[in-house]
Order: structure tokens, then C-alpha cells, then sequence
């Protein structure tokens, strides 16, 4: 089986790159490494994971500040050749800070930090993040963020929800994506979203603390799965 | 010879009184130097010699812990932290420490402090910090002012921790009157380390370079004073004895030290918490038999004109001392700058025994180190039982009446923030990042897995204020005790009946350790928790660490199966008054707090502990609770509904039971004092109906009874005693009253 070079991506501030270093190197065909922020040739890598944290502090805005950081030209030019890219919480804040993705996060409607499981719907599983899901499938997964609640103005999320690009919905344990469901006052539910080729997927929950049953659930093995079966084929 | 600085004020009685210094401490200041000290010199006496530095009223006592055991490979005291072995080379480190003072003036900043301190002393151990946990005491959260209070610790603390991403896995939180002024916040922190990965706090080597990293500021000047002195009308302007968090700045500080570790450059280190740079330089040339000598011009500062007096006593966070080997200044330079960190070499060892300090070409200050560090005045206070004692010994069950609807009285104690689910606090913390919280908050203990070591460790803190010791919630999820911390919240010791409280707590504590052969590897004392209304009632915290040998054995306080048994666990303690003494019961339905504690004789208490972690590591168990605030009532009740719902691995819905009292109402003739007493030593566990026989044999082989109450199952919770249903209501509206007893008080 042909290795795969992943890429866990490391600002001053990050705090899941252990976790997600932890949650690739489960799966023996990977050969998982961190890159430092300042690394502005870090090379060629088949995956690149964006994790969560504090980048920076979040001083200014979260994510503001990571996205001039000297790797992430790379990580520009890395999504731009079709390679999946994953941001995930503070990740998915820097996606949207550094123009990859559109939108923005806000601090959550209840003004404070949500650490909880809760329910996502995979909307679609044409992408390279959830071929591995069946179609409308309910994950369960952590989140951890006290600014998640996604924003985008009505044409945007037209574009989106037009385009296939809302990866999943916050949504009941039926799959049901009702305002009760919805954690953090995001537009539409949204718990995640692609870019327009869907390589880049910016996600608020956290698969990689669902990655065995002792956590809770399994459930982020899906996505994991999904990237690499991807890279792999 | 030592420069008196132009600026300095002369040192008068006024001066010296200000500082917290008493005359008698000050003529043995002056004794030790051979001379008067100067300004900056008494400043440095007086931090060092504070109660919360010196523990000068309170080492006589502590030094009665026991703190060696086959595990100990730090003692209390020896360092920052104690550290334990927990076998394959892995070892732990971790402590408990109390931040009241801060705390009560600016509510977010005081804890987050708080976090930020006690996660220092882990890492500069040499461990990577990995679980956090804390204790907290309110208010009853029915005034504006105690929310505010609430909402500003809990917002404080995990700003701090989720920034550092360390996962707060579990605590206590009480609520009662006493602390109305007064809040508790004790945070513990525990990391993880290779064996050979530990670090001394210790100045050796002569010539060997003393970096400092961090920056000083005039936020924190005197802290550790502030600390030592009752809370007052004009504490609030003492507002700038507080010191500002940056927990981005720390998680650089943890990484790059983490890092340093790695390489052999690293002597000794030793963060600046209380007392700052003077506490660092003095402590760790002291561990080291050396002195040390460092030019304050030389420390970065956050603050234009700042004298030697301020940048010594500053108590600015995110600062680390560190002393490296000669020749490998520019590698270490070199790791801090990776980490964008400002570190200045600022000094160097020597081997004079000196603590001394240069500014601009001058010796301000040259005190002996281990003079400062070791030899603060010891007391011991006058102590005097408390008058009060006689009338709560005095008091008898009859003295109340029984209620008539006992269902109503358990709805009311469900209902209280006390007993009631506390996620409205837990799930504003980061509890899951590092992915190894195995058991999440919710249950008698947290449980976490170390991945890299594959080990589970069982954590839980504990404490009442109104009666002292209990460490069964280890025992609970699986675990065998390691080791404790503790930290204890006492009012001004200079008091007779406080020093008297202390004396005995320290005592009762002493006792139930040696009962259990687990050692203290290290703690805090917190005195002076007074108010203008009284002080505080005595709160001796106790965060226990267990390790649980394998996965299989980790066991959770929630019915699993319907058709279970449900069986009661019980070591029978003697006790006239069936644990209604002190109990939340009298609290909040009799609006009492009097009543001998419950009774606990530890070698019943042993037997008990023993026989639920064979029963679990025979695998006979689905579930085991801890009997605590609310008796036996409230603990049924929360085995019925405490599973975590929504959530993959629990079951969907809530398991109801029938329960008969019968049994237990002949020895305990007051209904309301079975149900709702909080008699020690007993567990409720829950078996499959096969394993039911040798559950009571494993029982009778301890000495410890073993009573069928009843079966899991169906939708209400109903006890019986005889031929009546006492208590019987849906488990739904149970959990209702218990899932919002906090939130009610916000949702205004």
C-alpha cells in the first residue's frame, strides 16, 4: 500500500495538533509530520490538516493573524493543485480568514464556549471528506468553540447550498437540522462547508476526538477514511 | 556593600506594619543580615515570610503528613510539585492550589490566574500538563452579585484552560451562604513525563548563567501579601494585587520549555508565581546549596521606570527562571526565539549562599538564600474548640420533625446547585482536546486516558465544608487511591477556634491517609478567607489520584440494564444520628447546619473501598455510586438519570427502579433520615441478577454488607418501605428538577 504524507500544520496557539497527529497516525498507511508555521517550504503532502486552537492567541480575530503566517502560501498553492485540505475549528476560522472559504465565524449566540457531543448530517457524499458516508448520515462529534456560529450573507449561502458545498448541518439525533439542533446560532445549521472544487472542507467539530469507542464515538473515522481512500485511489 | 537608593523611604515601625511584618520578625531580619535590612530587603523578607509563602503558621502541622510510599518520587515540599510513578518509566506530577483572594476581587482575571499558576508548577516540573480540574465555592447563586461572581470564575478559567488546551475533565462546585464574599477557587493540574524527563528547582554550578523569560510589570506587586490578610471593605482597591492572564503567552512559555527539556542545557527551573523573581532566586539556591546573583537592569519590563523593589516583588504571569549549563547560552536562546519569547540572561550561580541583587552597577539587596527560604518564623497559634461545638454535638434528630411528602423533599434536594447537574459550568470548559477523557464530567470520578502511556488514571476532588474526608470516588470508577493533593481554606489562623479547626482537620487527614497507606505529595494552605460577615466554614479540599489497572475495569455511577439488581454496599458505620448531622438534608429542608458529622471509622471505611474495587476487578459490576450530599435517595435517583445523554455511548433513556427499604428502616427507624442522611461508607452498585450470588460472597469475605434494594427498570423511581411507596416519581421530572437546578438561577 502507497504511503501518504500528511501534514498537521502548527501555530504559535494550536492545541489539537496532538489529536490530530494521534487520530492519522491510527491509520498505517499514513506518515503523518507537523509543520511549523514559519516553514515557508514545507513540501509536498498528499493531505494538509489545519487543527484547532488558539492560533496566535486569537488576538484581533480568530484566525486573523495565522493567515500571514509564511507557511500558508504554501497551503494556498496546495489547495489551488486539488489536494484536500481540512481546517478544523480554529481551522476552519483560518479557511475563511485567509479567503479559501467564504464566511466568516462569530462568537456563538449564547456568548459563551460549547463543549459538547453533538449531531452533524452529512449533506452530500460526493466530496473527498465524506465519500465514506452514507447519504444523510448522522455523525456524532465533539464540538469545542466559543466562536462558531457561521456566517454568510443570503447570495452566499444561495451559492453554497446551490453548489453542493455545505458539507454537514447541525442536526437532531433523526437528522433533523431544527433551531433546537443548532448549538451556536449558525446560518442554515451549518457545521461545515467546502470551497467551490471541494478540496477544501473548513468543519466545527472536532473527527478527531471520534475516533474510537473509548471517546465516545467513531464517527470521525468517516472523514479520515473519506480523505485518504481519496488520495489513495 | 549594600546601596540604599536615593528613592527608598526610611524604614520606620509605619513601613514595617505595612508590610505585614510583625516587630519580632523584622528584629529577626535584622538578626540574619547582621544589619537593618533596606527598602527593597524588607520588601523581600516580607513576601518570603508571608503566611502564603512561609506557611509560618501552618508547616508545623503539615509536616505530620504522611508523604513517602513505594510511588513518591518527589515528596511534598522537596519541589514545585510532587510527582508519582505510575510505572514503565511514566511518571506523574500534580498539585492543588488555591486562588480565593484574586478571585473574590476581579472574578475572571483571579482564576484564570489561578490556571495559569498551578499549570507553571506542573510543567516546570518537567511534565506536559494534560488534565485540569478545580473546586469552587459560592454563594447561593440567588444574588446578582454571587452569579457575577460565578460567571466570572468559570468564564476565567476557561479562558485559561482552553487556551492552553488542556482538558478540564471534572471538580466540585458547592454553593452555600459561608462563602457569600468569600469564593473558593482551588485549581489542580496534573502532567505526565518520562521518568527521566524530571526537572529540579535548583540553582547549581558555579557560573552557570541564570535566564529570565517573561517580562515584569506592576501588576501583582505584594500578591502574595494580599493574600495573607482578610478580605475587607477595601480589598477592592487593592485591585492591582491582581495579575493579568495571557494564556497564549503561556502555551509558548510550555512548549518552548517542553522543548528545552529535551536537550541536556537545563540545570534547573523554577516559574515566578507568588513572590515573583525573589521567590525563584532564592528557592532554587537554596535546593541547590549555592547563591546567586542576578542584575535586575538586566530583566525585561513591561513598564517604563520600574525600581529593583518592583521588578523583585512583580508578580507578572507567564515567567520562568531558568538556569543552564555554561557554554549553551546561544541554543537556548535559540528555542526561545523559535517560540518568539523574550529571555534575557540576567545573572549567574554562585557558591557564596548569597541571594544578591545588582541594579545599574550597585548591590541593592544580599540577603542569604536559604536564611529567606527556610527559615521564616514557624508558628503555633493558640488554639481554643470552638464555643459553637457543644450545641451542634448537642443536637439530636428529634429536635426535627419528619416530613410528611418525602418524594417532594427529594425533588427539592435534586433541585439544589449543590447536588444538581453542573453542566451549565463543565461544558463552557474544553473537557474532550487531548482526547482521553474516557469518563466525562458527570460521574463520581473523571477518568482519563494517557495514550502515550496507555494508562487510566481516576480523578476526583472533593471536600464539604461541614464535615471533612471522603476519597470513595476513586474507588467508584475503578481505581486504586496513588496519592492526594489537598488544599485548605481556613480563616485567620491567629483566631483560636480557626487554628483549632485546622489542627483537627490536619489531624482527621493525617489519620484517614495513614487508614489508606496514600500519600500527600504537596498542596496549599489558604488562611485568612474572611469577610467582614465571618469567616468562611473550614474547607479542606482533597483531589485524589487513582490509576485503574485496565479499560475494563472503568465503571461509571449510572444504571446500565433493566433487570439489573440493585444492591447496597455497606460498611455500617455506628452512627446515632444516620448522617443527618451537617447533612444538606438539614440544610435546605430543616434550614439547619448543626448535627455531629456523620460518623467514620476508616477500618469499616477500608473494608467497604476494598470490597468495590474486587468486585470490579472481578467484573461484577454495571455501575457504582458513591452515597454523598442527599443519602441514599439522591444517589438512586442519580444513578436512574446521570448517564450522559445525547451522547453515543449511554443508553437512550432514563432507567427507572423499585427499590425497598424495608431492610434498612429496621435499623433506622426515621424514614427521612435513611433516605436523605449521608451515613458513610456506602455504595450503590448495580449487578447483573447471575453475579447477585457472588457479589455477597466477595461482600462477606470483607466484612461489609451487602443488601438487595431493588431492580432497575421501568420509567419512575419508587421506594418502598413495608407496604408503602415513600418515595415515587417519573424519572423524568427527577431528572428535570435536577438537570436545571442551576440553569433556574441564570434564566432570570
Amino acid at each position: 500500500m502507497p504511503r501518504l504524507s500528511v501534514a498537521v500544520v502548527v501555530f504559535p496557539g494550536s492545541n489539537c495538533d496532538y489529536d490530530c497527529f494521534w487520530a492519522v497516525a491510527q491509520f498505517p498507511q499514513c506518515r503523518v509530520q507537523y509543520v511549523w508555521h514559519k516553514d515557508a517550504n514545507p513540501g509536498r503532502f498528499d493531505v494538509i490538516i489545519l487543527p484547532g486552537g488558539f492560533s496566535y492567541g486569537d488576538y484581533l480575530r480568530c484566525g486573523a493573524i495565522a493567515r500571514f503566517s509564511p507557511v500558508m502560501q504554501a497551503i494556498v498553492e496546495h489547495a489551488r493543485q486539488g489536494r484536500p485540505l481540512l481546517g478544523i475549528c480554529n481551522g476552519f476560522q483560518i479557511l475563511c480568514e485567509a479567503g479559501l472559504l467564504p464566511g466568516a465565524l462569530y462568537r456563538n449566540n449564547s456568548l459563551t464556549f460549547i463543549c459538547e457531543h453533538v449531531y452533524v448530517r452529512a449533506e452530500t457524499t460526493a466530496s473527498v471528506f465524506t465519500r465514506a458516508c452514507a447519504s444523510g448520515q448522522v455523525l456524532n462529534l465533539p464540538i469545542a468553540h466559543g466562536e462558531g456560529q457561521y456566517f454568510a450573507d443570503d447570495a452566499t449561502l444561495r451559492q453554497l447550498e446551490d453548489g453542493g458545498q455545505i458539507a454537514f448541518r447541525y442536526c437532531a439525533r433523526d437528522g433533523a437540522a431544527s433551531a433546537q439542533a443548532n448549538p451556536n446560532g449558525s446560518r442554515h445549521n451549518i457545521a461545515g462547508i467546502f470551497n467551490a472544487a471541494k478540496n477544501v472542507l473548513g468543519m466545527m467539530p472536532h473527527p478527531e476526538r471520534a475516533m474510537d469507542a473509548r471517546l465516545g464515538s467513531c464517527d470521525g473515522q468517516l472523514i479520515f477514511k473519506s480523505m485518504l481512500a481519496a488520495v489513495s485511489a | 556593600m549594600v546601596t540604599r537608593l536615593p528613592q527608598d523611604p526610611t524604614i520606620t515601625p509605619a513601613i514595617i506594619a505595612e508590610h505585614g511584618m510583625t516587630a519580632d520578625e523584622y528584629q529577626r531580619a535584622c538578626a540574619i543580615l547582621g544589619r537593618a535590612p533596606n527598602y527593597t530587603e524588607l520588601g523581600i523578607f516580607s513576601v518570603m515570610w508571608s503566611e502564603h509563602c512561609s506557611y509560618k503558621n501552618s508547616r508545623r502541622l503539615l509536616r505530620t503528613f504522611p508523604t513517602t510510599g513505594p510511588r513518591v518520587l518527589i515528596k511534598a515540599g522537596e519541589e514545585n510539585a510532587g510527582v508519582l510513578d505510575i510505572g514503565d518509566g511514566w511518571a506523574v506530577a500534580f498539585k492543588v492550589e488555591s486562588h480565593n483572594h484574586p478571585s473574590a476581587v476581579e472574578p475572571f482575571q483571579g482564576a484564570a490566574t489561578g490556571v495559569g499558576g498551578i499549570l507553571r508548577d506542573i510543567f516546570t516540573m518537567g511534565a506536559r500538563p494534560v488534565i485540569n480540574m478545580n473546586s469552587l465555592r459560592f454563594g447561593r447563586p440567588d444574588t446578582a452579585a454571587v452569579r457575577h461572581l460565578i460567571d466570572g470564575v468559570v468564564g476565567g478559567i476557561a479562558h485559561y484552560g482552553n487556551c492552553m488546551g488542556i482538558p478540564t475533565i471534572g471538580g466540585d462546585v458547592y454553593f452555600d451562604e459561608t462563602y457569600e464574599t468569600n469564593c473558593l477557587v482551588n485549581a489542580f493540574s496534573l502532567g505526565v513525563m518520562r521518568h527521566e524527563e524530571l526537572q529540579r528547582g535548583c540553582a547549581t554550578g558555579v557560573g552557570n548563567p541564570v535566564f529570565y523569560v517573561g517580562a515584569a510589570g506592576r501588576d501583582g506587586i505584594h500578591g502574595a501579601t494580599f493574600a495573607s490578610t482578610e478580605l475587607t471593605e477595601e480589598s477592592e482597591a487593592k485591585r492591582s494585587s491582581v495579575q493579568v492572564a495571557d494564556p497564549f503567552m503561556e502555551k509558548l512559555l510550555l512548549e518552548a520549555c517542553l522543548e528545552l527539556y529535551k536537550t541536556d542545557f537545563v540545570v534547573g527551573i523554577q516559574d515566578m508565581g507568588a513572590a515573583g523573581l525573589t521567590c525563584s532566586t532564592c528557592e532554587t539556591a537554596c535546593r541547590g546549596g549555592s547563591g546567586i546573583e542576578i542584575d535586575v537592569a538586566k530583566v525585561p519590563q513591561r513598564e517604563r521606570g520600574m525600581v529593583p523593589y518592583e521588578i523583585l516583588l512583580s508578580e507578572s504571569q507567564e515567567r520562568m527562571l531558568v538556569i543552564v549549563r555554561k557554554g549553551c547560552e546561544a541554543d537556548v536562546q535559540r528555542i526561545f526565539e523559535k517560540w518568539d519569547l523574550h529571555a534575557e540572561q540576567i545573572g549567574q550561580v554562585t557558591d557564596d549562599g548569597l541571594m544578591r541583587v545588582q541594579w545599574n552597577g550597585v548591590t541593592v539587596a544580599e540577603i542569604p538564600a536559604r536564611a529567606i527560604a527556610e527559615d521564616a518564623p514557624l508558628y503555633s497559634p493558640p488554639a481554643e474548640r470552638p464555643a459553637y461545638l457543644k450545641t451542634v454535638h448537642a443536637w439530636r434528630l428529634d429536635a426535627v420533625a419528619p416530613p410528611h411528602d418525602l418524594t417532594a423533599v427529594l425533588t427539592t434536594l435534586l433541585a439544589e446547585p449543590t447536588i444538581g447537574s453542573k453542566k451549565m459550568i463543565y461544558r463552557r470548559y474544553d473537557h474532550m482536546v487531548r482526547t482521553g477523557t474516557v469518563v466525562l464530567p458527570g460521574s463520581d470520578a473523571a477518568v482519563f486516558w494517557l495514550k502515550d502511556a496507555d494508562k487510566y488514571l481516576a480523578l476526583a476532588a472533593d471536600c464539604n465544608g461541614r464535615y471533612c474526608y471522603r476519597a470513595r470516588n476513586v474507588v467508584c470508577s475503578g481505581g486504586a487511591p496513588l496519592g492526594l493533593t489537598d488544599c485548605l481554606n481556613f480563616g485567620n489562623p491567629l483566631k483560636p477556634e480557626i487554628y483549632w479547626q485546622l489542627t483537627e482537620c490536619i489531624a482527621g487527614l493525617v489519620e484517614a491517609c495513614n487508614a489508606f497507606a496514600t500519600p500527600v505529595t504537596g498542596g496549599n494552605v489558604s488562611l485568612y478567607n474572611e469577610s467582614p460577615d465571618g469567616a468562611i466554614d473550614p474547607t479542606p479540599l482533597v483531589v485524589m489520584v487513582g490509576q485503574i489497572a485496565c479499560a475494563a475495569h472503568i465503571t461509571t455511577q449510572w444504571f446500565k440494564h433493566a433487570g439489573d439488581t440493585i444492591v447496597l454496599l455497606d460498611g455500617r458505620q455506628d452512627d446515632p444520628l444516620h448522617g443527618v448531622g451537617g447533612s444538606e438534608y438539614l440544610r435546605r429542608t430543616h434550614q439547619l447546619k448543626t448535627g455531629t458529622a456523620p460518623v467514620m471509622d476508616l477500618a469499616k471505611e477500608k473494608a467497604l473501598q476494598d470490597c468495590c474495587v474486587a468486585a470490579i476487578r472481578q467484573g461484577l459490576l454495571a455501575s457504582a455510586h458513591d452515597c454523598a450530599e442527599g443519602g441514599l435517595a439522591v444517589a438512586l435517583a442519580e444513578c436512574c438519570f446521570t448517564m450522559p445523554s445525547d451522547n453515543v455511548r449511554a443508553v437512550p433513556a432514563p432507567l427507572g427502579a423499585v427499590v425497598d427499604v424495608t431492610e434498612l428502616h429496621a435499623t433506622c427507624p426515621r424514614l427521612d433520615a435513611l433516605l436523605f442522611g449521608e451515613q458513610q461508607s456506602r455504595i450503590v452498585v448495580s449487578v447483573a441478577p447471575a453475579q447477585l450470588a457472588p457479589l455477597r460472597a466477595l461482600a462477606a469475605q470483607h466484612g461489609v454488607a451487602a443488601m438487595t434494594l431493588g431492580t432497575v427498570g421501568g420509567e419512575t423511581l419508587q421506594i418502598n418501605a413495608g407496604t408503602t411507596a415513600v418515595i415515587a416519581a417519573p424519572v423524568a421530572q427527577l431528572k428535570h428538577a435536577w438537570d436545571t437546578a442551576l440553569d433556574r438561577f441564570f434564566a432570570q
